[in-house]
């Protein structure tokens, strides 16, 4: 199965404080992975790495066959980062705010109107994203994520704040991930609800992780750690 | 999606959103209007040296509104880290500083034209020579707003911005203040020819700095 994440001995320096202190992960096509820890242990800024959006410090990365040391945007078209905050502009409506993430993708208003249908946001399509509630705010998050169709999905807490229609279509994305060939990472603290769609779990205690990551796809729900 | 595409969709939704949040016509106007009120209270009620003074008035007022309106047009990007969205899109930096320098300076347009009636009615200046008026007045909002993207998104991610971006860009944009001021002078009282050389120095400032955003907003976004 070909990798679409490969990091050996990662770090990322938030100033000059060592927020990922030599990770290894590999993900494969179609996976789903948990990344587990504590607060503070470098789950969000590991997905950061992964998206591009903050730069190595040390070590190899490799994401969807770019080289993160030399490239971090060439590969962004074609992952999504679904994080705590929607990225949204409060002052668009939902709709709105879905069909320009569509848009600036190159997908369509139908492709955005679709996944908004999908996610039983029509009844709020016409609200602006400032006057939604928290959970309403992650599914417009997680809409303006899938409406891009990617590769590899980077998922930070999404199970906060949704309620259980919410929290029954995200398990529906993760279970139908793998049949469609999406990689999924996901940053969670509800090991419980991720732990029976995911494929194997990968530990961060202090920003480094339990050594190379193994398992397959079609592995048990925990992983194994290699040290 | 080619260049021009991609900065249209961002001008349409920076666009969109104003039109939504109306801080252009709601605060921005009316901030201008009282500067505009307080200059003719604090110099002399003597129509005759407003009239003189009017140019520098109408630009200094231009160039504060210039500053709001840019924490505006990062403010929004800060929100729900929409930022990130940006630069997750794959958008091409140039494409994105062309769009938000294009919906900057549409609203800044807007502003000075709503402006240019308060210091008509207010300070008695007659506008003579239109032609190199409006051609000083569009060359020097695109440069103000090329200017303001450019240091906008270079303060981006500072606590400070509010206060770092004046700073910055006061200094840069003189030459703007002084060419507009002098060819709005020869537009209203001067010989119209006088206008000319700062059209064009104007002209030249706002390419320059249009070209440099092209270039530098990318990288800078990326740092933000």
């Amino acid at each position: 199965m070909p990798l679409v994440v490969r990091l050996r001995s990662a770090v990322c320096l938030l100033g000059r404080f060592p927020a990922l202190a030599g990770v290894d992960l590999d993900v494969a096509t179609g996976e789903v992975v948990l990344l587990s820890g504590g607060n503070g242990a470098g789950k969000t800024t590991l997905l950061r790495v992964l998206a591009g959006l903050v730069p190595l410090h040390d070590g190899e990365a490799e994401v969807l066959g770019v080289d993160l040391t030399r490239d971090r945007r060439s590969h962004r078209p074609r992952l999504s980062f679904v994080g705590q905050e929607a990225f949204a502009y409060d002052d668009l409506s939902v709709r709105e705010n879905v069909r320009f993430a569509a848009r600036i993708s190159g997908r369509t208003d139908a492709d955005a109107d679709a996944v908004i249908d999908e996610l039983e946001l029509a009844g709020l399509a016409d609200v602006r994203h400032g006057r939604l509630s928290t959970g309403q705010r992650r599914r417009l998050g997680l809409a303006a994520g899938l409406v891009r169709r990617p590769e590899l999905l980077l998922l930070d807490e999404p199970h906060a704040g949704l309620d259980a229609p919410g929290r029954a279509f995200l398990d529906g994305v993760l279970g139908s991930a793998g049949r469609e060939g999406t990689s999924v990472v996901i940053a969670s603290h509800e090991l419980d609800l991720v732990r029976p769609v995911a494929s194997r779990e990968a530990s961060l205690v202090n920003g480094q992780g339990g050594g190379t990551l193994t398992g397959s796809p079609d592995g048990s729900a925990a992983g194994e750690v290699r040290s | 999606m080619n260049l021009f595409q991609e900065a249209a969709l961002i001008a349409g939704k920076d666009l969109r959103i104003e039109r939504r949040a109306r801080v252009v016509s709601q605060q921005i106007l009316p901030f201008g209007l009282i500067v505009l009120l307080l200059f003719a209270f604090a110099l002399d009620p003597d129509r005759g040296v407003l009239r003189r003074v009017a140019p520098g008035l109408f630009w200094v007022t231009v160039l504060l509104a210039t500053l709001l309106a840019i924490s505006r047009s990062f403010g929004i990007e800060s929100e729900n880290a929409a930022r990130d969205g940006l630069r997750l899109s794959g958008l091409d930096g140039s494409a994105v500083f062309l769009g938000k320098a294009a919906a900057l300076a549409l609203e800044l347009l807007v502003f000075e034209a709503l402006l240019t009636f308060g210091v008509v009615v207010l300070f008695d200046v007659h506008l003579a020579a239109l032609v190199p008026l409006c051609l000083a007045t569009a060359a020097a909002t695109v440069g103000l707003a090329a200017t303001g993207t450019l240091y906008g998104v270079l303060a981006a991610g500072i606590r400070a911005r509010e206060t770092l971006v004046p700073v910055l860009m006061l200094p840069v944009v003189a030459p703007v203040l002084l060419g507009a001021t002098r060819a709005w002078e020869s537009s209203i009282d001067g010989p119209t020819s006088d206008a000319w050389p700062w059209v064009a120095m104007l002209g030249v400032f706002a390419v320059l700095f249009v070209g440099i955003g092209m270039l530098a907003f990318g990288p800078l976004l990326e740092e933000s």
